[in-house]
Order: C-alpha cells, then sequence, then structure tokens
C-alpha cells in the first residue's frame, strides 16, 4: 500500500534504483519524495509499481557565472538549499516544504511565498532531459520542442519521466531572513495587506484561523520577508540546517478536533505579542516552519487528511474570498493550518497552479463529510473562476476539475501526441484526466505494469 | 581529520554514495573507483558540485577483475599525490537461494567478497605504507559473524574480510597502519531493495557517518546501527544446537 502525504492508502509499491536510465525503463509513472497529498504520485488502478527517484539525486554541473544547476530528478531541496546558501546562492522558488525531489518541483510547477515577485519554479528552468512514453530521451526547454516543455511543467508527471533538470539559482546577499509578521484582524485588511506587502517585499504570505466567523472572520497573522543585508545578518555564521524531532505514531483519529484546533489558531493568534513584529530569521524559520518535525502528517490519525488549495481571480475582489470563506464555515470545515497567499499572473505552462489573484490551502481530516466538503467548495471556485490544485487533491470529481481548467484540452493534445497509448498515467490521471477507453487494467504481475517500451534508448534492465 | 585523500571502492550508490558525500563536504579530496567509468564521472561530478571543490579524476577498477588493481591504485597516488584513506564498500550480494541454484554465481560472490578484496586491499595497504600508515577501512557485515540460514554463503565471505582484517591489525598496527572493520546490520540500499526489512534496520547516511567516525578515530570494529554490537553478543554466544533448533 502507498499513500500521498495526506496517508490516504491505495495499492502501490515502490521501486528505487541510482541509474534512473534503469529506474524509468518501462515506468507508468514517477514518483519523487510523495510530498504531494493526493493520488498524483500513485499508481493507476490495476498498476501496482511507481518508479521512485530518490535515489537518482546526483548534482550533475554547476555553472557559478549564471547560477546554472543541472541535477537528477531525485535530488532533494533540502540537499540543494544547503550545499548552496553558504556559497551565496539559493533556489528561485521552494515550496513550504524542503522535503520535495526537484522533479517533483518541475511536476507540480511548485510556487512560494514569492510567487507575486518570482513566479513558479517552471520559470526559472531552462533544460529538462525526458524520457517520453516511447522510450525517447527527449531535451526541451522554453524555446526547444516548447510544447512538451509547457505541457511537462506543471505536467504532474504524465508527458514523461523526468531525468535531469536545469534551473537557475538566484544570488542572494545573506544566507538570513529579514521577516516582519503582523496580527491582522479580518478577512478585507488581510487581503488589503497582502496586496500592499507584494508591491515591496520578495516573500509574503498569511495564516488565517478560519474557524473565527462574523467581524473577526480572516483574522490571522501577515508575514512578509527578504534576504537579510549583510549589515543585517551582522556576525551571525552561515545558518546550519535545522534538528528535527519526529512524531513518533500516528495520533488516534480524535486527537484533532474542532476544539482542539480552535484551542491551537487562538493560540497563534493572540500569542503572536505584539501586534507586529521584526527581526532576523533562520531562513528554514521563515520558508519551511513544519520541517522540524518529521512525519508532522501522522497528527491527523489513521484515518489520514486532505488538503484542499484553490486560487480565486483578482477579479472577484474582497467579496468574492468572504464568499468562499463564508461557505467553509457553514460547511463546518475545520482547519487546522489555513494559508494565503498573493499570486502573481499566471505562467505558460499549461497545468500550472497559480493564476493573478488569491490563494487559499487548508487541511482538512478525512471523515464521511469530506467529499460533500470538496465537492461544495469546488462548486464555489468554479462560479468564481478559480481552480484547484492537482498537487494537493484527491476528492476533486472529473467534471468540476474540468469545469475549472479551459486549458484542459490543450495539455490533452500534446499528452495525446506524445504518448498515444496513454502508457504513462497516475492514480489522479485516471481520476481526472484520462479518457473513459485508456487502459483500465494491466496485468499487476508484470514488474512494470506495462509492457516495456522498445524505443531507441529502452534500457538493459 | 579533513583534508584528508581518499580512495573509494563503492561510492556510486548505497553507503558509499553517502560515505563519499560527507567525505568530501568536509573538505576531504575524495577519489571515486568503480567498475563503470561513465557512473563514475557522474558520481564524482556530483561531489565537486556538493563541495565547490574541482572534480577528481576517478578510475576504473572492477572488483570482479583483479588486473584493474594495480593501476587504479596506481592513478589514485598519482592523482591525489599519496593516499591517507582507502575504503572499500563495493560487494555482491545474493540470496542464499539463488547462489544455490548456480554454483558459477556463489563462486563469482565469493571471488568479488573475499578473495579479490583481500588482494585489492593488499595493493591498498602498500600504497598507504608509502604514505606512512594511513587508515584502511572495510565493510564486512554482521552476517560474518554466524554462520546462519539465510546467508550461509554471503555470510561466509563476510567472515573472511573481518577475520583478514583483524589479522592486518594486529600485524601492521606497529607501522601505523588502521584498520577499520565496518559490520553493518540491515541498511536500505539498492543491495537489500525487495528484501522485508528485519527490526532496527538502517539508513545509509546513518551507517555511511557511524563509519566515518570510526576511521577518524582508528576504531578496529564498528557495528551499525549500533544495536548489533549487543544483538550479535548474544548471537555469537548462542549454543549451536540452539541455533539448529530456532533455523535462525
Ligand atoms: C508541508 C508541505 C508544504 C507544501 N507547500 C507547497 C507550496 O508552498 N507550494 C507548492 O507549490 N507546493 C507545496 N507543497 C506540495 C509539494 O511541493 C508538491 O506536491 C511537490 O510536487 C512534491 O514533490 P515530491 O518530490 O514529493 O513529488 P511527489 O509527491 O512524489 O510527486 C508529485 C508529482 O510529481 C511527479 N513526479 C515526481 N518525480 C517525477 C519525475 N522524475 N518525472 C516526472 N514526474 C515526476 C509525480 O508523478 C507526481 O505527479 C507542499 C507539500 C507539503 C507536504
Ligand atoms: N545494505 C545492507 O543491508 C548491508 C548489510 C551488511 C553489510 N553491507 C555491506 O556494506 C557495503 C555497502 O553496501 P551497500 O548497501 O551500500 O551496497 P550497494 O548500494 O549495492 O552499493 C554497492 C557498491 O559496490 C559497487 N560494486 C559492486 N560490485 C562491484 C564490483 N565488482 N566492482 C566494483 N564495484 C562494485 C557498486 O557499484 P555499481 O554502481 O557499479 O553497481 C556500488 O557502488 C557492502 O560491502 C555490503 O556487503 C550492507
Amino acid at each position: 500500500m502507498l499513500g500521498g502525504w495526506g496517508n490516504l492508502m491505495h495499492p502501490g509499491r515502490e521501486v528505487t534504483d541510482e541509474r534512473i536510465e534503469r529506474l524509468t525503463d518501462g515506468a507508468v509513472l514517477c514518483r519523487g519524495l510523495g510530498r504531494s497529498y493526493g493520488d498524483s504520485a500513485l499508481p493507476p488502478p490495476g498498476v501496482l509499481d511507481v518508479a521512485t527517484t530518490i535515489k537518482a539525486d546526483r548534482f550533475l554541473s554547476f555553472d557559478d557565472r549564471t547560477g546554472e544547476l543541472t541535477v537528477e530528478a531525485g535530488a532533494r531541496l533540502h540537499d540543494v538549499i544547503w550545499a548552496f546558501l553558504g556559497r551565496g546562492w539559493f533556489v528561485p522558488v521552494t515550496p513550504g516544504t524542503a522535503y520535495v525531489t526537484v522533479g517533483g518541483m518541475v511536476a507540480a510547477d511548485v510556487h512560494g511565498k514569492g510567487h507575486h515577485k518570482n513566479g513558479c519554479f517552471g520559470a526559472h528552468v531552462t533544460h529538462l532531459l525526458l524520457r517520453t512514453a516511447d522510450g525517447r530521451m527527449v531535451r526541451c526547454g522554453p524555446n526547444k520542442e516548447a510544447q512538451l516543455f509547457d505541457a511537462t511543467v506543471g505536467g504532474m508527471g504524465l508527458t514523461g519521466h523526468l531525468h535531469a533538470v536545469t534551473f537557475r539559482m538566484q544570488r542572494v546577499p545573506s544566507p538570513w531572513i529579514y521577516q516582519e509578521s503582523e496580527r491582522v484582524d479580518n478577512l478585507a485588511a488581510f487581503l488589503e495587506g497582502l496586496r500592499a506587502a507584494a508591491a515591496a517585499w520578495p516573500y509574503t504570505m498569511g495564516w488565517i484561523d478560519c474557524l473565527s466567523t462574523g467581524d473577526a472572520m480572516g483574522r490571522g497573522v501577515l508575514y512578509r520577508g527578504r534576504w537579510a543585508t549583510p549589515e543585517e545578518a551582522g556576525r551571525r555564521k552561515t545558518p546550519r540546517p535545522k534538528a528535527r524531532v519526529s512524531v513518533p505514531f500516528s495520533f488516534p483519529n480524535w486527537a484533532l478536533n474542532r476544539l482542539s484546533i480552535k484551542v491551537f489558531n487562538a493560540l497563534i493568534y493572540r500569542g503572536h505579542v505584539p501586534r507586529a513584529k521584526r527581526g532576523v530569521v533562520h531562513p528554514s524559520d521563515f520558508f519551511h516552519p513544519l520541517d522540524k518535525i518529521l512525519r508532522w502528517n501522522r497528527i491527523y490519525g489513521s484515518r489520514g487528511f486532505t488538503q484542499y488549495q484553490c486560487v480565486l481571480p483578482r477579479a472577484v475582489g474582497s467579496q468574492g474570498v468572504h464568499r468562499f470563506f463564508e461557505r467553509l464555515t457553514q460547511l463546518g470545515g475545520a482547519s487546522f493550518l489555513c494559508v494565503i497567499k498573493d499570486c502573481g499572473p499566471q505562467s505558460r505552462s499549461l497545468l500550472s497552479f497559480p493564476m493573478e489573484g488569491i490563494s487559499i490551502a487548508l487541511d482538512i481530516a478525512i471523515n464521511g463529510q469530506t467529499q460533500t466538503i470538496v465537492d461544495a467548495l469546488n462548486r464555489e471556485v468554479v462560479e468564481l473562476g478559480g481552480r484547484i490544485y492537482l498537487a494537493k487533491d484527491a476528492f476533486t470529481q472529473r467534471a468540476d476539475f474540468e469545469a475549472m481548467e479551459p486549458r484542459l484540452s490543450r495539455f490533452s493534445a500534446v499528452r495525446r501526441r506524445y504518448d498515444p497509448a496513454l502508457r504513462i498515467r497516475s492514480r489522479q490521471s485516471a481520476r481526472l484526466l484520462d479518457p473513459a477507453d485508456a487502459p483500465a487494467t494491466v496485468h499487476s504481475s508484470n514488474h512494470r505494469g506495462v509492457d516495456s517500451p522498445d524505443g531507441p534508448q529502452g534500457g538493459t534492465r | 581529520m579533513s583534508g584528508a585523500r581518499v580512495v573509494l571502492l563503492g561510492g556510486t550508490k548505497g553507503i558509499g554514495r553517502a560515505m563519499a558525500r560527507i567525505l568530501s563536504q568536509r573538505g576531504d579530496r575524495v577519489l571515486l573507483l568503480g567498475r563503470d567509468v561513465d557512473d563514475l564521472e557522474r558520481s564524482a561530478a556530483d561531489l565537486a558540485v556538493r563541495s565547490g571543490a574541482a572534480a577528481i579524476l576517478s578510475a576504473r577498477c572492477d572488483l570482479a577483475d583483479p588486473s584493474t588493481f594495480a593501476g587504479a591504485i596506481a592513478h589514485a597516488e598519482e592523482v591525489l599525490g599519496g593516499i591517507d584513506r582507502v575504503v572499500v564498500t563495493a560487494a555482491d550480494f545474493a540470496t542464499q537461494e539463488e547462489l544455490e541454484a548456480t554454483p558459477d554465481r556463489a563462486l563469482a560472490l565469493c571471488a568479488i567478497n573475499f578473495s579479490h578484496t583481500v588482494a585489492f586491499c593488499e595493493h591498498a595497504r602498500a600504497a598507504l605504507a608509502r604514505a606512512g600508515g594511513g587508515v584502511l577501512c572495510v565493510f564486512s557485515s554482521v552476517a560474518g559473524e554466524r554462520g546462519r540460514t539465510p546467508v550461509v554463503i554471503y555470510g561466509a565471505s563476510k567472515a573472511g574480510v573481518t577475520a583478514y582484517l583483524e589479522g592486518l591489525d594486529h600485524r601492521f598496527r606497529r607501522d601505523g597502519l588502521r584498520t577499520v572493520c565496518v559490520k553493518p546490520g540491515f541498511v536500505h540500499t539498492s543491495m537489500t531493495a525487495g528484501l522485508k526489512p528485519p527490526p532496527f534496520a538502517g539508513e545509509a547516511e546513518q551507517v555511511a557517518a557511524m563509519a566515518i567516525k570510526g576511521m577518524d578515530r582508528g576504531t578496529p570494529v564498528v557495528f551499525a546501527p549500533s544495536i548489533w554490537r549487543w544483538v550479535m553478543l548474544v548471537i555469537r554466544n548462542i549454543p549451536r544446537f540452539v541455533m539448529r533448533r530456532i533455523g535462525f
């Protein structure tokens, strides 16, 4: 059995190998560190094996004039960050955890606190080395096999298996972050605060207490940050990776309930005294606060959880966002963490998640209500002209997804061109994308689930 | 000791790859030996990019082919200007069932893990002596502690390595040679992929860090994870008729 980060389990088995050309030979799907919450890194029904890239993690080259770094797809973001921060470089985009692979970052076209300024990760990728479904090795980039490139960035692994990724690192003035944070009383103030911060700060985001209602709806803490100047960093030494503690076992399913979440949220909000704080902080505390706790997903118990993340276009204004939160409150969707972020323009990639507007991410424990909650939220999102993030999703229904994604037919056309037989699939693609005539079940006794492609680069297993 | 000149046979995968990264990131100069030249080059580039140092030219050395040993050690001495430490993580593994089914496979494994490893270490030892002593760190296994049902042949090959290293220690310690015999328990690597992990399974990075600490201190025997020291103390003392009974 295998799950995503939300611990919702399905049949699946990980195959690993240091040699990526051997690993992806005939593979149905690649998987990285399994930090996508839902079913995007799980094999489709009827297939057992996924090709997990985490042993194919070599750094291949670095050009210290341009900052161009080439790594194998399984390289860990954590390793990239800590190999380069002390040398004055940082990744152009990081998601909220460093325990992801660079391949997974491309496949989900991840965004971070800097989206309004830096865009998604794909905007900084210069080359991809990809094995397409026929077994061929293809190089693509923004100006080379550009359609394949645009479908692969954000394409959730469905256009081919990434072997190597080249992207541009960014210079930083010091390895420390200067952060300001501020308690905000309601949603309107929050959206205004995010907008204002976006103009002046490279990194912004907010945490919202989504159990607060009425006038206090949308209260929370707003964070903004930038790299500290060498003067601000002062005599601090180069920061080191933080030690981690582990959640040793799954919490009982009742541990996280409306009450405990309410207490937690109130503590964060009221605990933020004084109202506004500022200072130099460790980059992991700023970018990856949850990474200090290994396997924190166990606090949701054995039933697991899902994350619901959507983006609402700027045009819906604060009323639109308000309406979304009101719906959430009606549904009683208690959420431990709700993160809100101001997004910049949508990228050229065909299925990339962010669009100009407001992104909202909530964790939801799985119970009998989850499907109802997700369906109801999706209806709001469709009406408001937004969309959901595939890297987080496990519950969205096909009709809702199609209603949110006018770009889908272009993506599917490119995918079909490189993979007419749809050999590359995931549990998520079977749920949301694949046509009904796609190969539903393949004999699972076969090691790879499908016959090996006999392309010119077909490996030698 | 950082800035050491280290030769590593087996650095393309698993525990060896993890050791090579830790050593080069702390400033040691690590030269890789192995059987696939293209793959070695990628691993050497990995160390260079991660550490920010220049890549070090690796050389072909195949434990299945003893004719490659002398040349590989000579190459390393020349490139590094002398060798302070030699690490051998390279080894062969197959299940007892596979080895029983094909005696040639059993012969090849015994050659790679024992006789050829000894021959390689003899070349390495001479090079270390030329630089004034040094450390020879070779990976054996807890499987070499006692003859056991699931690892009759592999275990015997590792028992040979353990005995060889202890003998070297007694014979050459006075001349400045330090031997480190690392005995891992089950570690999650490609070698054990597909096998069911027993209790106390370790990770490559953890075992790598313990082996390096052992080299820095000159510890003759390193059990990794360390719980295996106590497990093996018990197992070594179980009478044979009991071992036979429990079919362990
Ligand atoms: C705590 C936490 C915080 C997060 N914060 C953010 C955030 O701020 N912004 C954001 O954008 N995301 C965020 N995420 C989501 C995460 O960044 C993405 O899901 C990312 O894709 C995970 O990478 P992974 O290596 O774990 O990939 P997996 O989860 O293993 O796989 C994800 C997708 O990538 C594909 N894939 C992986 N490797 C390859 C390859 N070699 N070739 C082709 N396809 C491949 C898989 O098929 C799958 O579709 C967060 C996740 C967590 C757990
Ligand atoms: N993993 C365990 O559970 C475990 C337990 C006890 C002891 N050990 C011992 O620990 C050591 C390291 O194991 P590991 O798990 O890291 O193994 P691994 O991941 O399989 O790596 C083995 C390494 O040895 C190299 N190698 C294999 N045969 C070779 C040959 N003929 N010539 C040259 N190089 C060769 C491989 O190179 P290629 O890339 O060319 O294949 C690879 O770099 C071994 O001695 C093993 O016996 C391991």
